[in-house]
């Protein structure tokens, strides 16, 4: 119990000098919640996939009562705005090329005749398929008006679909990204701060003199690794109140499991980046590893491409990714209000990854010597 | 044969820089002096004196605040370009690429300053021969030792024949025998070529070979002449003192070192003590100091006169950057251990990098309270041995044993009993000094009440403020924190890494002064030199070569096994390194 008591304060010795040395330097004290704040409104504004504006031309040929209704219904939606009339065919190629409309409406000449006589009217509509997430979402909302242009005219199918969409009833893909920001933001501070820890230490010469004092591999590892796991945490934290009281995005789950998620995602982010810090010789190799560490770990994490397309080598790789199921663990227990035993099995690969990396980090402390 | 003007020609320069703590210092304070052509002129002074500075600005890679800076005649103000044409430059540390070829540098450089290719492969050729770099060429510039990459980079400094060559502080960090070498191509060099050399140098004796002597100090400009006019400001001084019997010649040196009024500077010399006596000294108080003993007069040295300067322009608490010395009740022995045998036990020591032995079957005792030294060239294995003495690196093979501990199978317990003291300044610069020192406490299993307790002794017997930031501290002031992290927990034995690299002769005094008044208190010291002459203040010096251990001994066995008995430990050291070398060839040779 004694020695137990003595190991412990030579690790509090250690965790307070990470702690003050960290918040000493007014940088770094910026940089513990600045980008976070700052980078949480910029993907609550700017991350999003929602059409709100679809600037677009119109070649009507038709020149016909009908075809001036059909365009009203599309106006009247308050997303289509016109941009251009187009006089003829030719013109076509040009507004899209030059980027001015997202998309051409084209009624044929007999549009009005076909319609009168009963018979299936076709309109054509061109997309700028360079961007095919705009391009598909505005296609999408050109079906929805002509079912409603047809419903006005009293020619309504005989199946509709009525859509319910759970956790996110309007679909809004900030819901979608937010909750995700949560773990992903503070991902990158965690690992570059957890990078560095160690790093610095050797690039200054510090690491000698803690080497040299009776300190054991296990107690500079928890030594280091409490401090980078409080400051993810925190990190966190600080996304989850915007997400929460600025975007006003409800939260479902409880909070504790909430927060059971996130120590368990940051000491696994931790145990990378503190592994990356024991590899590295200098901070620049560590700032080096975790870019290259930083790239793979977003895109295969599942937060805007689902993890079920990728190809099924990239799906298992993502078993070691702490990102995916991190997200998927505060999407889960944030929107949906899932239980434990709903992600228990988001768990395990976090556990597993914190296992390996940060027994791996310790042993490197002492055999990563130039 | 026309007018030449002089090399420089230097009225009433200054530089300003902005110091670690915000606030300027004149780095370069109002100087004016003219050097002649032809010579071989230097600038000699500790560090921080200007001497960088002042090549750097004869260089024309920094401006000057005020004056006038002419160089061969040209004003540099008006036309630098025209001054870099003729002169060539060697930076402290001399821009080598890493990974290219010896002579892939050489090529590099050549290309850079326009040499044409017809003169190319003479010049190489010579550059090469006269550096002994030619078995060489195709070996990257990063796996050459410190002192090869020196002399390549010399050789890549004269890939033309400038009018004027500037060399700051060419053996810096280099071995004796490198050293000497350098300065065999430097006085080559001048006789065959006419060159006109200036060097900054902290070394006594390679100021000795110049032709003219500039003693720089805080920027400004103390003394100039022939080492021999400076040497005689020394005269009549100049004493020699042998202890008495069983009493090292530190503690004899400690005592006079400790009455400034009296004695202008004393070192440990063979056996015996070297000390110079304050001009106006009492002569009566003087005995006193030495009862028993009889100071006989000894010849001057330019290192005499040197101190004689420094101290004579130091009035006391201006130069903050060196702390005064502590005094030996201060200090506390260590208070676990006191067992007998030797403290430190190595046995057939082996190290290997791949197939690269960095330590080759060593062995030695250090015994308690000593002061053991370990010395060598760059790349002869202390840095190694040391480090693994230290529990900084595993051992590939043999017995270490430290403090009575088994460095193999406890390492967290034979860390707990020994303190260690970085080459660089190894502790948190961003936190104050108490915040350090806390920590370090901490880390070594103090708490509470008796880490508070012993951070305050600690901060009270090394004399520092604990609210200080320690990035800010002055270098003396520096290594007095590190030494107080190292003894924080009362350790056996304190390990220091090249500890007087870098700090200048005052401060290396004040240095040792406390090192002995360490080892009266009954610590064990064990410490890593490159400067020779401080072997004189250890009880017992290790030299390794090579990765093995080539004389083991007391400095004035090591002496007499050099065959060299009287002489300086420089020259001791190069006769042992070189006999070694020569019976390595032979053995080579007959397999």
């Amino acid at each position: 119990m004694g020695s137990f008591i003595a190991n412990l304060a030579q690790i509090i010795a250690l965790c307070r000098k990470e702690i003050v040395a960290l918040l000493k330097d007014p940088a770094n004290r910026v940089i513990l919640v600045g980008p976070a704040l700052i980078q949480s409104m910029l993907f609550g504004y700017a991350a999003t996939f929602d059409l709100k504006y679809v600037p677009y031309a119109v070649l009507d040929q038709s020149h016909s009562a009908a075809s001036t209704d059909f365009l009203s219904h599309l106006e009247g939606t308050g997303i289509f705005r016109r941009e251009a009339t187009l006089a003829n065919p030719h013109q076509i190629g040009q507004v899209i090329e030059e980027g001015r409309v997202l998309m051409v409406v084209s009624i044929p000449t007999d549009f009005a005749d076909r319609l009168a006589m009963g018979r299936r009217a076709p309109v054509q509509i061109i997309l700028d398929g360079r961007n095919s997430t705009t391009a598909g979402a505005a296609a999408g909302y050109v079906n929805a008006v002509t079912t409603s242009f047809n419903e006005a005219r009293g020619v309504a199918s005989p199946v509709t679909v009525v859509r319910r969409a759970w956790f996110n009833p309007n679909l809004d893909s900030r819901w979608q990204i937010m909750p995700a920001m949560i773990a992903t933001l503070s991902m990158l501070q965690t690992l570059l701060l957890a990078a560095l820890s160690v790093a610095r230490e050797r690039e200054q010469g510090t690491f000698d003199q803690l080497l040299v004092t009776p300190l054991t591999p296990l107690q500079i590892l928890v030594g280091k690794a409490v401090p980078s796991v409080l400051v993810g945490v925190m990190q966190s934290t600080i996304v989850l109140l915007i997400v929460r009281f600025w975007f006003e995005i409800p939260m479902a789950g409880s909070l504790w499991l909430f927060y059971l998620g996130l120590f368990s995602f940051t000491g696994a982010s931790v145990g990378i980046g503190m592994s990356i810090s024991a590899l590295s010789l200098n901070m620049q190799q560590a700032m080096l590893y975790t870019f290259l560490v930083i790239m793979p770990l977003t895109l295969l994490s599942g937060l805007i491409t689902p993890v079920r397309n990728m190809p099924e080598v990239l799906q298992v790789l993502t078993y070691v990714n702490p990102l995916r199921f991190g997200v998927d663990l505060v999407r889960r227990v944030y929107l949906e209000g899932a239980g434990l035993l709903d992600v228990a099995p988001d768990f395990l690969p976090l556990v597993v990854v914190a296992g390996v990396t940060l027994p791996l980090a310790a042993w490197l402390f002492r055999h990563r010597l130039a | 044969m026309t007018e030449t003007p002089p090399s420089v020609v230097i009225e009433g320069l200054s530089k300003r820089f902005d110091g670690p703590d915000g606030k300027p210092f004149e780095a370069i304070d109002n100087m004016s002096l003219t050097i002649r052509p032809g010579t071989l002129a230097a600038f000699v002074g500790p560090d921080g004196s200007g001497k960088t500075t002042l090549m750097r600005m004869m260089a024309g890679l920094l401006q000057p605040d005020d004056g006038s800076l002419h160089v061969l005649g040209i004003d540099l103000a008006e036309d630098p370009q025209a001054v870099q044409n003729r002169i060539s430059y060697m930076p402290q540390r001399f821009g080598l690429y890493e990974d290219l070829s010896v002579q892939e540098n050489l090529d590099l450089y050549a290309d850079l300053h326009g040499v044409p290719q017809d003169v190319r492969s003479e010049r190489f050729s010579r550059l090469l021969a006269m550096t002994d770099l030619a078995h060489f060429t195709g070996r990257p510039a990063g796996k050459l030792s410190g002192g090869m990459k020196q002399k390549l980079g010399l050789a890549c400094t004269l890939v033309r024949v400038p009018d004027l060559l500037l060399l700051d502080e060419p053996s810096v960090g280099v071995d004796p025998l490198s050293r000497r070498d350098l300065w065999e191509i430097i006085k080559q060099l001048i006789a065959e070529e006419g060159l006109s050399v200036i060097v900054s140098t902290a070394y006594m004796d390679e100021a000795g070979r110049c032709d003219h002597v500039f003693v720089l100090n805080g920027g400004r400009l103390l003394a100039e002449g022939t080492p021999a006019d400076l040497t005689a400001r020394a005269k009549g001084l100049t004493y020699v003192v042998t202890p008495q019997d069983g009493v090292p010649a530190r503690n004899l040196q400690a005592r006079l070192i400790d009455a400034p009024d009296l004695v202008v500077d004393a070192v440990p010399a063979g056996g015996r003590v070297h000390f110079i006596r304050q001009p106006d000294s009492d002569e009566a108080r003087l005995h006193a100091l030495l009862p028993d003993c009889d100071p006989q007069p000894r010849k001057e040295e330019l290192e005499d006169a040197f101190m004689l300067l420094l101290h004579q322009q130091d009035t006391p608490g201006q130069d903050a950057s060196t702390p005064p010395p502590l005094a030996s009740q201060e200090i506390h022995g260590p208070t676990n251990g006191h067992g007998e045998g030797p403290v430190i036990l190595v046995r057939d020591l082996v190290r290997r990098f791949g197939d690269f032995t960095a330590v080759a079957n060593t062995s030695f005792d250090v015994a308690r309270g000593e002061i053991f030294g370990l010395l060598g060239p760059n790349g002869a294995g202390k840095t190694t041995t040391f480090r693994m003495l230290c529990g900084l690196l595993p051992a590939t093979s043999g017995e270490l044993q430290v403090a009575g501990v088994n460095l193999r199978t406890a390492r967290s317990a034979a860390r707990a009993r020994i303190g260690y003291v970085a080459q660089k300044f190894a502790l948190y610069s961003n936190l104050t000094v108490y915040e350090n020192l806390d920590f370090f406490g901490g880390a070594y299993g103090l708490r509470g009440a008796r880490r508070r307790k012993r951070v305050e002794e600690i901060i009270c017997q090394f004399e520092l403020d604990p609210s200080a930031q320690s990035g800010n501290l002055p270098l003396g002031y520096k290594q007095r924190l590190a030494m107080a992290a190292g003894l924080l927990h009362e350790p056996e034995i304190l390990f220091l890494d090249e500890p007087t690299s870098g700090i200048d002769p005052l401060a290396r005094r004040a240095f040792w002064r406390t090192i002995t008044a360490l080892a009266q208190a009954g610590v064990t010291v064990v410490v890593t030199t490159h400067f020779m002459e401080e072997a004189e203040y250890c009880d017992r010096i290790a030299i390794q070569d090579a990765g093995r251990l080539l004389a083991i001994g007391t400095p004035q066995q090591v002496r007499e096994e050099s065959g060299l008995e009287g002489g300086h430990m420089n020259e001791a050291f190069i006769a042992i390194v070189e006999k070694a070398r020569a019976e390595e060839g032979q053995a080579q040779e007959a397999a």
